[in-house]
């Protein structure tokens, strides 16, 4: 099979050592990248025509960043690139695609899916007010477009992303309110020997908080979240939250950007039949893939965070390490000592976002004391209380009869924003596991379609 | 082993069997309900969601008008208004040879409670300005409209378990036996249930139960193309549907009070029977845009941001399963309902429980017969002798 069509979906750091591994090999890949620009998510590329330097852009991870885009600028003119292409379909073989309002299909013998992840959210009540942004949201409008999404921002959530992008945007000038951790400082105690698995990028993370206290930013450990104050016709004007030891404080503030760390992007291998699998540690459905990356779908290959949450690092050495496992489903050479490094430094990185995992723990029980009143659903604007009634009313025990009864997940997100949440809502008021309320279905089109978009002939 | 007994075992838990379990419960029947998967989850649970009689055939018309007044009691009836609009239906035409075949529809004696009422030329653009300037007439049916089909056979089901009736979900037949004046289901956990009466209403899976009754019938299986747009403002309370005889013309499309539009029509999918699941194709998608753009130009800039499908039974001349069996005393069917199940659903549920608690129906159903297919089903197994011999 020296002719296989190989495609890559996703332009970050996975699919881009993917790409270029397989180039190495003599394998020319088609790389199909919803966005305009290569990086990804994390690297994301500012645009044509804007000049900040890479520490400005990326801080800790300008180094890192500026490798990958000189890798990429090497091998761009050698394989088929697509930008711009979103792919919102899928059946066996075949790639549909939109570019431009332009509808095209792709055929494949073989796909690598780098996709990527999204933020990982929990409501809290007045979260669907105008300036609540999600972290990694807050993140794009610094590195694409150099704004600030307020005046005076509060960053609240949990996970090594809260820090970064709040140290992002003391960097670049813009006015922090506070930085609120969900987090009590005993768990990341607790993590600690797991985290020095990594003891660099442990100091880089420490480096982070160093530079917000510097900059005198109040950061908060262990608290609750109890309210987006404000209203819908301004917007957002503070954050009301308690204390780690009980008492309440409000923070003056005109944007929020909010996170719980990652969930991956797995639409696309949900519509390929790919089989999932519930992750203990962060409690949630991953790909269900092995070590190099193969899914339970012969043919469809996935690496980085859209199949495993381990972050940037870890997507580049898995993007090498599946290509490693296509050449080898193709019986072609492959390099053994390059693929047991891929293997070695990801066993370390597992051991890391453990460690993560541990030290910023999801809040599911934030879901069950939401206030009836909170919004679960951003898109539909479904509260909690609508979704306790389908469990308590119609005797819906599982997250795809909820979405049919309720609506939450069926706007135009596809329960990106509220499925993880909208599961632990359902859980608590069931009574049961979040792994026993399942998963919400993947259903195209991965991302909203227009109905200008038109077939070009192939 | 635990026997459990019921006046009627039901076996299928789709709008069908979910209706005729509430309407034995109002007629004092004991009712045991078996659901393979979740109550509602194939073909009623994802089809557009149509409460529509204009365009049915003539002589089914007299069941949908039944069931349309069942429809007009929600919420009363059960207790939950299933988002049911009466907001008319405007069944449209492409070409002007097209509308006499409309008008002949619409002055049929069968139709007379529809209160049909053609437009064309100026009307029917003044009426209906949002059309394309290629809808060249149309006819009205200003009772007919929409509801929710996610919602309707759960509440149905829960209507009747208030009433009484035992439901069982995840629930899979093994085997069904007769043995003198009853019969008695296995369920593949083990469990039995028994009754003198069963209703057969498992939708794209009604055959196998009425194949190992002597009673095979030619059923397909056809997974429904749907999508949804985001919400805009509401304005289109009128349902429209394309009346024609080109598959890929066939369009229709409801918009919902909270904006959203929803679309159906065109090609349909194969579904996966194995893994019981069905998936949108995506030329449908594709051809549903060309054809939304042309019915509706408006539409243009909208988003689609969801699509699915679903498993749907269907027979050769497009008309249910429904009636009492032609060979067993004491078994009935309600399946195979051809896409367009949904608004007959509350209708099937109360002639079937009259027919069963009473043993005859006022509402003629004689069209729907599985005897129908009683002599093609003779034909073939003397064909497979006369192959075998």
């Amino acid at each position: 099979m020296a002719t296989a069509r190989i495609v890559i979906v996703g332009a970050g750091p996975a699919g881009i050592r993917c790409a270029e591994t397989l180039l190495a090999a003599g394998l020319k890949p088609i790389l199909i990248d919803e966005n305009r620009r290569d990086g990804g998510q994390i690297y994301r590329r500012q645009p044509e025509g804007f000049t900040r330097d890479y520490v400005t852009l990326y801080g800790t991870e300008a180094a890192k960043a500026k490798d990958l885009h000189q890798s990429f600028d090497r091998l761009r003119g050698q394989i088929d690139y697509r930008p711009d292409t979103l792919v919102w379909n899928l059946t066996p073989g075949q790639l549909c695609c939109v570019s431009q309002g332009k509808h095209s299909t792709v055929d494949y013998d073989a796909l690598i899916l780098c996709t990527g992840a999204t933020d990982r959210l929990m409501p809290t009540e007045g979260w669907q007010l105008a300036g609540t942004y999600s972290l990694g949201g807050a993140q794009i409008a610094l590195k694409s477009q150099a704004v600030s999404i307020g005046h005076r921002v509060v960053f609240m959530g949990s996970g090594p992303l809260l820090y970064l992008v709040a140290s992002q945007y003391v960097k670049a000038g813009a006015s922090v309110a506070a930085v609120l951790d969900t987090s009590p400082r005993i768990k990341r105690i607790g993590a600690l020997p797991k985290l020095l698995a990594r003891p660099g990028l442990l100091f880089t993370g420490m480096k982070l908080l160093a530079q917000l206290y510097r900059a005198k930013i109040p950061v908060h450990l262990g608290i609750n979240p109890l309210q987006v104050l404000g209203d819908a016709a301004s917007g957002v004007s503070g954050v009301r939250i308690s204390m780690a030891k009980g008492e309440t404080l409000t923070i003056d503030c005109d944007a929020v950007a909010l996170g719980y760390h990652l969930r991956p992007e797995t639409q696309l291998a949900d519509l390929a039949g790919c089989r999932m699998r519930f992750d203990e540690a962060s409690s949630q459905w991953w790909l269900a893939v092995d070590e190099a990356g193969r899914t339970s779908v012969s043919g469809v290959y996935a690496a980085g965070d859209g199949s495993k949450i381990r972050g940037a690092d870890a997507a580049e050495h898995a993007g090498r390490l599946v290509a490693m496992a296509l050449l080898e489903d193709l019986q072609q050479p492959v390099n053994i000592g390059l693929r047991d490094e891929q293997r070695h430094a990801l066993a370390v990185m597992d051991q890391f976002r453990l460690g993560l995992a541990q030290a910023f723990p999801w809040p599911a029980a934030q879901a069950k004391a939401l206030p009836d009143s909170a919004i679960v659903c951003r898109c539909e604007m479904i509260s909690a209380g609508e979704l306790r009634r389908t469990v308590s009313e119609k005797g819906a025990c599982e997250v795809n009869r909820a979405k049919a009864f309720s609506r939450v997940g069926m706007g135009r997100c596809q329960g990106r924003y509220c499925s993880q949440a909208g599961a632990e809502v359902i859980a608590a008021a069931a009574g049961v596991s979040v792994q026993q309320v399942g998963r919400q279905r993947g259903q195209a089109p991965v991302k909203p379609l227009s109905m200008l978009t038109e077939e070009v002939s192939p | 082993m635990m026997l459990h007994k019921a006046d009627v075992v039901i076996v299928g838990g789709g709008l069908m069997g979910s209706a005729a379990a509430f309407f034995l419960r109002q007629r004092g029947q004991s009712v045991i309900l078996l659901e393979r998967d979740q109550i509602g989850q194939y073909a009623s649970g994802v089809n557009f969601g149509n409460v529509r009689r204009q365009g049915r055939f003539l002589g089914q018309l007299e069941l949908a008008n039944r069931s349309w007044a069942l429809w007009r009691r929600l919420p009363e009836l059960i207790d939950d208004d299933l988002e049911f609009i009466a907001s008319g239906h405007m069944r449209v035409c492409y070409r002007e040879d097209e509308i006499p075949e409309l008008e002949a529809y619409a002055a049929a004696p069968e139709a007379a409670q529809l209160d049909l009422k053609i437009y064309r030329g100026a009307e029917l653009h003044e009426r209906f300005p949002f059309l394309g300037p290629e809808v060249k007439g149309g006819s009205y049916a200003p009772h007919d409209g929409h509801a929710n089909p996610r919602l309707a056979a759960p509440a149905f089901a829960r209507a009747a378990r208030r009433l009484g009736a035992r439901i069982e979900e995840q629930t899979e037949v093994a085997d069904v036996q007769k043995v003198g004046g009853e019969f008695t289901v296995t369920t593949t956990d083990g469990r039995q249930f028994s009754a003198e009466r069963l209703l057969i209403t498992a939708g794209a899976w009604g055959q196998k139960l009425s194949e190992q009754f002597g009673e095979p019938v030619p059923l397909d299986t056809h997974g429904p193309q749907m999508a949804v747009t985001e919400p805009v403002p509401y304005a289109l309370p009128t349902v429209i549907g394309v009346y024609t005889k080109i598959p890929e013309e066939v369009i229709y499309f409801r918009q919902i009070p909270r904006g959203n539009i929803i679309i159906g029509g065109g090609y349909r999918s194969k579904p996966d029977m194995l893994n019981r699941r069905a998936y949108v194709e995506p030329r449908s998608i594709l051809n549903q845009m060309d054809q939304m753009r042309r019915l509706l130009p408006g539409v243009g800039n909208l988003n689609i941001i969801r699509v699915w499908s679903g498993i749907e039974g269907y027979l050769p001349d497009s008309l249910p399963v429904m009636g009492p069996s032609g060979n067993v005393d004491g078994l009935y069917y309600a399946f195979g309902f051809c896409g367009h199940g949904f608004q007959l659903g509350p209708g099937v549920g109360d002639v079937m429980a009259e027919l069963i608690s009473t043993g005859s129906t006022s509402t003629s159903i004689e069209p729907f017969s599985i005897r129908r297919f009683a002599s093609s089903a003779e034909q073939r197994t003397t064909e497979q002798r006369s192959r075998a011999s």
